[in-house]
């Protein structure tokens, strides 16, 4: 356990009838940092959190906040503020007193409340909104008050479960910014678990990447789209192109009918592996240094995304894969890439990754 | 495996629904366990095992009246799901005219005792009946009366479920098959039907089970012909063999709780029908089609209104059929003189208590039950037990609880005579369709209210109080209102229970026709329909107010 470790989860297992929906779950959550639990569907983030919360109880397993063994509490007794997809605002209280909901609660007094109510109302930017309805309110909005409700009586722990998936694109963007802010200027340890890899990446200080019930890799985001730890987690996390292969020894590799140098002479010749390469690393007619695994091939496709395009590509020799690179616009307008076109493709030894 | 401490909030509230558990079995399972004992004991309380229901089925005049029972009923079911379902396929797929009026016309026989409507088949085709010449010479007294009469009571109960359920199919349906240019005739097959087709269900087996153990209507127009609610009350009332009593009770149980269960397993199968996202369907004006569905309607609601008018008329004018002058006689010495209003007053004051304790039980339960934490086991014991009246019929609940209560033994024999017996039988009654209300209304609210409220450390009670009864005001109010009129028409449960000290506003109707005063009984009935509309009237008023005032949040301002 290191020092800072606020949140500890140690062997946690769970189990709905025959169906284990989580399995021997360990994790350390920093003090002061956001953690996103990200995975597909059904891998049991939400079931986790409910866990931390005290909702469901785990089979086995122990959870301690802040150095208090909390694993057998109900949830009244533990100390956290929790926001739904839902919002789950209290339909017939008015904004001002569902945020001051848990205060009333705690005998404080009618001012101090008054004033907390404003100042929360104030950091998520809706300060008139006190006197109106949930129903009045955007989606978006209505979800800062679950947020300033949650915070209300400054938690020492932040649970949202996919908070923002309730909202159209342009708020769910604008509302990560915010709560990420807010988190931050807060300093409250947060727990968020969402299933959008870009929520993810753009808000956490780390992920815990889920499947089926355990957990495949935990780092920054950076850590998990740079150094995927296992293939689930390179394929969830981002695009990527994927090359079965056979090791040559001394850090060749044969793909088909070419040979490709990566970064891992480590791998006795003769085993079977899968190459990971990201679409953004791979060089479309790069000027300059040839770089040892520089193949011929041909434009299949060119798909528009914004800044970046998205080209399809086959490769003249036989028995290679179909590949996907990502290229700037202005590269694909310079170079007047179009499909049917022949290009020079690079992949750069040290992009080239071998998992599992 | 962990376990997580029980706080005490949680206790509290798992200690509740033990109580409601423990209530439901006393009040449901104790009187119905008393009648399966009692079957098979004769009347010093011997064990005699089948041997009663040996002789009962040796018995050719009470077998015969299985077979009325039965065919009766069947008579009924096949007339009125027909004319209800074209009466709601009327108001839900035609541009008619007067859809308001026609929906609230054709339930108003839900206010009235179905004892009115055999009193006023009497005024009309009886002996001295204003169409007996229609007839030609065939009795109103007997199985005719009875099927009209019954069609007369049951028709609003199938309407409401069949209109439901054709309010429920999915606009967007219709849509796609008139762009692919689908005849009417096979919308109506393919989609208007297969809709519908749980409500009928659901509807046929209400309106059979009410027919077989409706007890008011057989009484009062059955004449000689025997049906089994009638048999039960003759051997408890009239030669005191309970033993007896029982096994026609459990006899008349059998029928409608198979009906129950069918309708209970075809329900659950319809769960997966409606999507959240159904469109409501907006019928498109078709002259000839609305010309004649507003034709049906309208003889429909005249005939329905002929009904109802008759038993008004009867109880104003001042001797049937030699003086028709009116007059408020029957009223001031038919009830008032006579000492009959206290019973409308009983029954006032019944309804009133089980409008009030049954709602706050009925709700409190169904909240607890959908809304608190652990105790699996129970909360099914609790769902089983909420589902259970459906399927018992009233004679046979009243059965149970004379049989249940009036032994000495029972410690909790203070209650019988008193006004309390006939409160919580009524409520057992009518207990599914309430609870089916509440937990749907519950339902509708968001699952994580409870979860909230525990993270912001609120107690799950103020929360209930704060939150959950002011959102499902509207729903509460509509059990109150349910129950009331049901505790004022109620006849069957409550006919073994009352004592002259407790007699109610239905039974005195019951007596007064015995006794030939047929104006004082309507009189008394026009009572009954007038407070349940009035009732009706404050619920309306209530609910609009609610809506627009305390829900300010119910209509949501545009930003
Ligand atoms: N109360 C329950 N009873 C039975 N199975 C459950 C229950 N709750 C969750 N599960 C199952 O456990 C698994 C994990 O559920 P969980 O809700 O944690 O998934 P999730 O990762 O949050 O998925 P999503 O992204 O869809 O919300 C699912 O397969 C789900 O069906
Ligand atoms: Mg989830």
């Amino acid at each position: 356990m290191t020092d800072d470790s606020y949140l500890r989860l140690a062997g946690i297992h769970k189990s709905f009838g025959k169906f284990e929906a989580l399995k021997d779950i360990a994790l350390e959550v920093r003090r002061g940092e956001l953690m996103v639990f990200l995975g597909p569907s059904g891998c049991g983030k939400t079931t986790l959190l409910r866990i931390i919360a005290g909702l469901e109880t785990q089979d086995t397993g122990t959870i301690h906040q802040d150095g208090r063994d909390i694993s057998r509490l109900p949830p009244i007794q533990r100390d956290y503020g929790i926001v739904f997809q839902s919002y789950a605002l209290f339909p017939n209280l008015t904004i001002r007193a569902n945020v001051a909901y848990g205060l009333v609660n705690r005998r404080q007094a009618r001012g101090a409340i008054a004033k907390r109510v404003a100042e929360l109302l104030n950091l998520i930017g809706l300060p008139d909104a006190g006197p109106k309805y949930p129903g009045q309110l955007s989606g978006g909005q209505q979800q800062r008050i679950a947020l300033a409700r949650a915070l209300a009586s400054a938690p020492g722990l932040l649970l949202l479960d996919e908070p923002l998936s309730a909202l159209d694109a342009l708020e769910r963007v604008r509302l990560r910014g915010e709560i990420r802010a807010l988190q931050q200027r807060l300093g409250v340890t947060t727990v968020m678990v969402t299933h959008d890899q870009e929520e993810a990446l753009s808000m956490a200080d780390r992920i815990v990447v889920m499947c089926t019930g355990h957990i495949e890799q935990v780092g920054t985001p950076r850590q998990v789209y740079e150094a995927p730890a296992t293939p689930f987690v390179a394929d969830f996390v981002g695009k990527i192109n994927v090359l079965p292969a056979v090791a040559e020894g001394g850090g060749q590799f044969r793909v088909g009918e070419v040979s490709l140098a990566v970064a891992r002479p480590d791998i006795v010749a003769g085993t079977f592996v899968n190459l990971y390469l990201r679409p953004e690393e791979i060089a479309l007619n790069a000027a300059g240094g040839v770089n040892g695994n520089t193949l011929g091939a041909r434009i299949a496709k060119v798909e528009f995304l914004g800044a970046f395009c998205m080209v399809g590509l086959t490769l003249d020799a036989k028995g290679a894969p179909a590949l996907v690179a990502n290229v700037p616009r202005h590269d694909v307008d310079s170079g007047r890439m179009a499909a049917g076109q022949a290009v020079r493709v690079s992949l750069p030894p040290d992009a080239l990754r071998v998992l599992g | 495996m962990t376990r997580q401490r029980v706080h005490w909030q949680d206790r509290l509230a798992q200690v509740l629904l033990l109580g409601c558990c423990a209530l439901l079995a006393l009040f449901l399972l104790g009187p119905m366990a008393t009648i399966l004992i009692k079957s098979v004991q004769d009347k010093s309380g011997a064990f005699v095992g089948l041997m009663q229901f040996r002789d009962y089925f040796a018995t050719p005049a009470l077998k015969s009246s299985i077979w009325n029972t039965f065919w009766v009923a069947i008579v009924v079911t096949g007339i009125t799901i027909p004319l209800a379902f074209a009466y709601a396929y009327a108001l839900t797929r035609s541009c008619m005219r007067g859809k308001i009026t026609f929906r609230v016309i054709a339930l108003t026989p839900i206010l009235a005792p179905s004892l009115l409507a055999a009193i006023s088949f009497i005024q009309w085709f009886g002996n001295q009946g204003a169409l007996k010449w229609l007839l030609h010479g065939a009795s109103i007294y007997g199985p005719l009366g009875i099927i009209v009469s019954a069609i007369y009571a049951t028709f609003p109960h199938a309407l409401m479920i069949v209109l439901t359920s054709l309010l429920l199919t999915d606009g967007r349906l219709y849509e796609a098959a008139e762009s692919l240019r689908t005849p009417t005739w096979r919308k109506f097959f393919t989609i208007t039907l297969p809709g519908a087709k749980f409500g009928l269900v659901s509807a046929t087996m209400v309106v059979f089970s009410y027919t077989v153990s409706d007890f008011g209507i057989p009484k009062v127009i059955g004449g000689n012909f025997n049906v089994l609610a009638v048999d039960i009350y003759k051997q408890v009332i009239g030669q005191q063999n309970f033993n007896k009593g029982a096994v026609v009770g459990l006899v008349l149980l059998f029928p409608v709780l198979v009906a129950f269960i069918v309708d209970w397993i075809m329900q659950g199968r319809q769960q997966a029908q409606f999507s959240a996202r159904a469109v409501p369907y907006a019928p498109k004006p078709a002259p000839w089609f609305d010309r004649t569905m507003f034709l049906f309607c309208l003889v429909v609601a005249l005939l329905l209104l002929a009904v109802l008018g008759m038993a008004v008329y009867t109880s104003f004018i001042k001797f049937w059929p030699y003086d028709k002058s009116m007059s408020l006689r029957h009223y001031q010495f038919g009830l008032i003189d006579a000492g009959v209003f206290d019973s409308y007053l009983n029954s006032l004051k019944m309804a009133l208590l089980v409008a009030l304790g049954g709602t706050m039980f009925i709700f409190g339960c169904a909240y607890l039950l959908e809304k608190t934490r652990g105790v699996p086991l129970l909360k099914a014991a609790v769902r089983l037990l909420a589902a259970v009246p459906m399927g018992v019929p009233g004679m046979v609940l009243g059965l149970g609880y004379i049989l249940f209560f009036n032994d000495p033994d029972n410690p909790l024999n203070g209650l019988y005579g008193t006004l309390g017996i006939l409160v919580f039988s009524t409520v057992v009654h009518y207990y599914t369709s309430s609870h089916l209300t509440a937990v749907t209304a519950l339902k509708a609210l968001d699952n994580e209210f409870e979860a909230v409220s525990a993270s912001l450390k609120v107690p799950f009670y103020k929360t209930f109080f704060r939150v959950t009864v002011p959102v499902c005001l509207p729903a509460i109010l509509d059990i109150g209102r349910y129950l009331f009129v049901n505790a004022m028409v109620t006849i069957s449960a409550v006919i073994f229970l009352y004592t002259p000290q407790t007699r109610l506003a239905s039974i005195a109707i019951l007596r007064l026709d015995e006794f030939g005063e047929i104006g004082p009984a309507a009189a008394m009935a026009t009572l009954i329909v007038a407070t349940s509309t009035a009732i009706c009237l404050v619920y309306a008023v209530l609910t609009r107010f609610i809506v627009t005032r305390t829900q300010a949040w119910r209509t949501p301002v545009v930003l």
